[in-house]
């Protein structure tokens, strides 16, 4: 980009900045808020209201706080094992049906296996891990064997997914006594996960995420495995020459990301939503994804990340009701965050310099060429 | 099986897979410059519900059409932006498109949800349209029909015919040896993106206005990533890419006329056919890597940067 209209130029760091690998998140979130704030200026809204509506109200009680927490929850499960496979360049976009997946093996424990007690819960969090594992594992065979695309593989099963829930919510498991409504039977208390704090929804499954993201640390950092898929993803020749598998490293990928979805399923059904119904997930496992990237693929930054898309979610159900915004402001505002934070990152690589008349600028010199062909 | 009964099946299979070749078609101009765009979902869908909006607002299918191939393109601009200029990661950036692209259209669209649109009218191309058999069977479509062959036979001229398509192909293999050809490798993968964009914009207003005249949240159901999965499917070729649609046309349409053959299958499962056929032709093509690494523009999904 070298020329008078615009007079600056992209020139490559020497390396990547650590300070704007942190900042850029931020920046990110900024210019979010601030497109935010214009966009509700043009809907007639004031700004200062709707972010008003948007962040303070929602978290001013502990119900709020445990809402905002609750609906962490499961985009922190997601995101963790996603980060773990986009670390080694496996791109599981199908957490959303992997998760459904979840919900469906372990609802399918609390529906229909009886006589179980104590061991029914923990059974349907073991049988929705191996639902979300199993889904995640056919792109897994596909690829390895197949050197099918995971992208499109892990996304076609999502459809399939949902598909088949609406399936088995219509059809076979349809509560009798739920007046023709498409969804199962309530599941009995024995059967939800427990309740962490009085007086809000939060239960268990939040400490299973900050479980899986310590253990996600310790993982990526500190294994040998973890290891290899880093090296994997980030210099693919280097990890082949070094002899690390790669389908090793894409089964492990896609196995970790699909069970920590399928965790997250069952556990969205096994809390808050207590039954099965077409409307499971309200985008978790796409809205992961985002939280991964902005979390820059740690886990420290992904529990953090995974609060800030919390509050878009809350506010956004805040907003519909008090200032009568539509619901997809919040998955637009999701796409403008992650549009905003891969711009920025290009900070990370490159920065700006200013180009004046007298500095030389580096082409493609023609001697060069010529110098090769006299060879 | 008579003629009667065959011959909704066919016209249905044809209107269902014209929005498949047009996207799949501009897919291919981009994939074939080396810009691999994810984003074509949310693209189809803004497409969508821009020629619904300005549909009903002018009450002119035409502006509507117009607005929606230039929403697509200006979407598409956006992109070309990030991973062109920018430089950022083409998948991660393709993926936030189709994020985006699907929650602006939810978002632009939220009023019109339930608003009724008149139909794009089909055509009664004179004498031909007459003929027994060949008449109603292959001249009685919509225009948009006849541009997507139009646009198949233009495309394929262009990438196989004309100085301008080898330049791109040049530029999709090898970027970096058409730079220092004096190539204007970023102008073209721009020119490209924004046609994909385009077409992808054109293809989802004949979801909204002809396929299923209505506006509804995510009613292109994946076809974008389908489209994704033909380009490649059809080892980008555009022969192939439009014989590949006709047949997931067919797969879609599949479900709607399965009743009629008295077929007992619950809905869902027939449903999940499209979905179902992508993932084993991909797997059936992407068997033999061969095939892929042969046909596959080498740069494809690589940023190229001209001073690096």
């Amino acid at each position: 980009m070298r020329n008078v209209v615009w007079p600056f130029r992209l020139e490559r760091r020497p390396e990547p900045s650590m300070a704007m690998s942190i900042a850029s998140p931020l920046i990110a979130a900024a210019a979010m808020l601030l497109t935010g704030f214009i966009l509700f200026s043009a809907l007639g809204k004031s700004p200062a209201a709707a972010f008003h509506v948007f962040f303070v109200e929602p978290v001013a009680s502990l119900y709020g706080i445990g809402e905002l927490l609750l609906k962490a929850t499961p985009l922190m499960l997601c995101a963790l094992g996603l980060a773990i496979g986009f670390r080694a360049n496996v791109w599981n976009i199908g957490a959303e049906g992997q998760f459904i997946l979840g919900a469906l093996a372990g609802g399918a424990v609390a529906l229909f296996a009886s006589g179980l007690g104590a061991f029914t819960l923990p059974l349907m969090l073991i049988a929705g891990v191996l639902g979300g594992m199993a889904w995640a594992a056919i792109a897994a065979f596909l690829r390895t064997r197949f050197h099918t695309s995971e992208i499109l593989v892990t996304l076609m099963l999502v459809y399939i997914a949902q598909l088949l829930l609406s399936y088995c919510v219509h059809g076979p498991w349809r509560d009798p006594a739920g007046f023709n409504f498409p969804q199962s039977q309530a599941f009995e208390d024995h059967e939800l996960l427990p309740i962490l704090v009085e007086g809000t929804r939060v239960n268990a499954a939040f400490i299973f995420a900050l479980v899986l993201a310590a253990s996600a640390w310790f993982f990526v950092s500190r294994t040998f495995a973890g290891y290899r898929m880093r090296v994997a993803g980030l210099a693919p020749a280097a990890a082949s020459y070094a002899g690390y598998s790669d389908k090793k490293n894409i089964w492990l990928a896609l196995l970790i990301s699909g069970g920590s979805a399928g965790l997250a399923g069952i556990c969205e059904v096994a809390g808050p939503v207590g039954l099965l119904s077409p409307a499971v997930s309200p985008g978790y496992g796409f809205a992961a994804i985002i939280v991964a990237f902005i979390g820059r693929l740690h886990p420290l930054g992904i529990v953090l990340a995974s609060l800030l898309l919390s509050a878009l979610y809350l506010g956004g159900e805040v907003a519909q009701i008090e200032l009568q915004l539509p619901a997809s402001v919040t998955s637009l505002f999701q796409g403008v965050l992650l549009f905003y934070l891969l711009a920025a990152d290009l900070f990370i690589t490159f920065r700006l310099r200013r180009v004046t008349n007298s500095e030389p600028v580096p082409t493609a010199t023609p001697t060069t060429i010529q110098a090769s062909t006299t060879q | 099986m008579t003629f009667e009964q065959l011959l909704p099946i066919f016209a249905s299979t044809i209107t269902a897979a014209t929005p498949l070749i047009i996207a799949a078609l501009g897919v291919l101009v981009s994939e074939r410059a080396g810009v691999l765009n994810l984003g074509v979902e949310g693209m189809m869908l803004i497409g969508a519900v821009t020629a619904f909006a300005v549909g009903v607002a002018s009450d002119s299918l035409l502006f509507g059409y117009l607005a929606a191939i230039a929403a697509g393109a200006a979407v598409a601009l956006l992109f070309a932006v990030l991973v062109l200029s920018l430089q950022t990661n083409q998948v991660a950036t393709g993926l936030a498109l189709a994020l985006f692209g699907i929650g602006l259209s939810a978002f632009l669209g939220r009023s019109f949800v339930g608003t009724p649109i008149e139909r794009l009218p089909a055509m009664h191309i004179p004498l031909l349209a007459d003929i027994p058999f060949l008449g109603p069977l292959l001249f009685r479509y919509d225009a948009v029909v006849y541009i997507s062959v139009l646009l198949f036979a233009g495309v394929s001229w262009f990438l196989y015919r004309s100085r301008l398509g080898l330049r791109l192909r040049a530029i999709g293999e090898a970027p970096a040896v058409a730079h220092s050809l004096g190539e204007p490798v970023i102008r073209i993968r721009y020119l490209a993106t924004i046609f994909g964009g385009a077409m992808s914009g054109l293809a989802g207003a004949y979801l909204s206005t002809a396929l299923t005249p209505m506006w509804v949240e995510g009613m292109s159901a994946g076809r974008g990533w389908i489209v994704l999965a033909l380009v490649v499917f059809a080892t980008w070729r555009p022969l192939r890419v439009l014989l590949g649609a006709y047949l997931f046309g067919g797969v879609t349409v599949l479900q709607l006329h399965a009743q009629g053959f008295g077929v007992t299958v619950p809905s869902e499962f027939l449903s999940m056919l499209p979905y179902v056929a992508t993932i084993v032709v991909l797997v059936l093509i992407c068997r033999d890597p061969k095939a892929i690494l042969l046909n596959q523009p080498a740069s494809l999904g690589r940023s190229f940067h001209p001073d690096a």
